[in-house]
């Protein structure tokens, strides 16, 4: 087995904050950079990876024929033609859900782990067993979260758990951020979050339109060459990923007309 | 405090939501992280507070013993202003 592939686990707690978008987008960036990619939809009971990397005609095997071997690995990894850096091992029925057990997992990953440089693995929402499943099996992990309460609060409970599963290192990527919203201090703060959560944090993916478009088409941001907001984060943290120093936007200092200006002002903290 | 905050504060407008956010989050997370519940942790207070008062004699209204939280470490924290020594142990003492 390749020892130092890494095996990192995209997870949030909370459902909807963009972990399937972030799994497809650094799958295609990492790719694109030359490394051997795979993604891994860990979420059995919702899954979706393959349709926003717009994989869903081609997917014959999935996990499950793997696991009863009833194919081989190579058959059910769905190589992606513009990206052939990169293949998906698509979730199986739902009712995988029933049996399904870590050492399943982690043998599935471990198979995967042979051919690849990374395994990205689209965790479940929830902490139940879909996430200890795929806990099980990770060795890093990415925890997604938005600067939202609700997302915040269940973030931190997932960060307790992967320390307690000895996950690390842990980064944080911070989703959906509205610059406008956080001058306006109406959002968290991209510093707010992290000294909460005490994560190093990966990078910030900017609130963008042209991520609902990108989904309609079943093409990733990061594969169209794409120059949008979102776009540029997806790539920027595909590249620390690979120890790159690529210094973060900073949201506070997006824009420079008199208002932006204004806005700073306002925020200054007295005491 | 920012200075939105001051005018705000100033002008009696409700606070900029973002300090409402980060100080709930701030609170919850004590309480999840040390997965206390806030019947226990005012058992634990009352508790606190008779031992203390074996001691010195502390000002039960204005006393607080609140769960902080900074950098994943959760910290119990008391602040219980003291009156005097009780008179009876600072006797005991002097004997
Ligand atoms: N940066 C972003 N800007 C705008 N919309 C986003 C962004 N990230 C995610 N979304 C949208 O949020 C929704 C949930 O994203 P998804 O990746 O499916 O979340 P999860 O896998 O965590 O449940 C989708 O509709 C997606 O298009
Ligand atoms: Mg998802």
């Amino acid at each position: 087995m390749a020892t130092n592939t890494r095996i990192i686990l995209i997870c949030s707690g909370k459902g909807g904050v963009g972990k399937t978008t972030l799994t497809a987008n650094l799958g295609i960036a990492l790719a694109r950079q030359g490394v051997r990619t795979a993604v891994l939809d860990a979420d059995f009971g919702l899954r979706n990876l393959d349709l926003l990397l717009g994989l869903e005609n081609r997917i014959v095997y999935t996990a499950q024929e793997v696991l009863e071997e009833s194919c081989r690995l190579d058959q059910a990894l769905v190589k992606h033609k513009q990206e052939p850096n990169l293949a998906l091992l698509p979730a199986g029925n739902p009712r995988m859900l029933d049996w399904l057990k870590p050492d399943d997992m982690q043998r599935i990953v471990a198979m995967v782990a042979e051919q690849f440089d990374y395994v990205l693995i689209d965790c479940p929402a929830g902490v139940e067993d879909g996430f200890k499943n795929a806990v099980s099996a990770s060795k890093e992990a990415i925890v997604v979260t938005n600067p939202e309460v609700s997302a915040v609060r269940d973030a931190d409970r997932v960060i307790g758990l992967l320390n307690t599963h000895e996950i690390k290192p842990v980064h944080l990527v911070l989703n959906r951020v509205r610059p406008k919203m956080i001058a306006s201090q109406e959002m968290l703060s991209v510093d707010d979050v992290t000294d909460i959560l005490a994560l190093p944090l990966l990078g910030l993916v900017l609130e963008d339109e042209q991520v609902i478009v990108s989904t309609n088409r079943g093409e990733p941001l990061t594969l169209t060459g794409s120059n949008s907001p979102a776009a540029r984060c997806y790539s920027n943290i595909a590249k620390r990923m690979q120890g790159e120093d690529i210094p973060l936007i900073d949201p506070a200092k997006e824009g420079s007309g008199m208002r932006d200006k204004f806005r700073r002002l306002m925020q200054t903290k007295i005491f | 405090m920012t200075l939105r905050d001051i005018i705000n504060k100033l002008l009696g407008r409700q606070q900029a939501s973002a300090s409402t956010a980060r100080e709930r989050l701030q609170l919850v997370l004590a309480h999840d992280r040390s997965d206390l519940s806030p019947e226990l942790l005012d058992q634990m207070r009352q508790e606190i507070l008779e031992v203390v008062a074996k001691y010195v004699e502390i000002d039960m209204e204005e006393g607080a013993v609140s769960l902080e939280t900074e950098d994943r470490m959760t910290a119990l924290v008391a602040n219980l202003p003291i009156k005097r020594p009780l008179p009876s142990l600072s006797s005991s003492t002097d004997d």
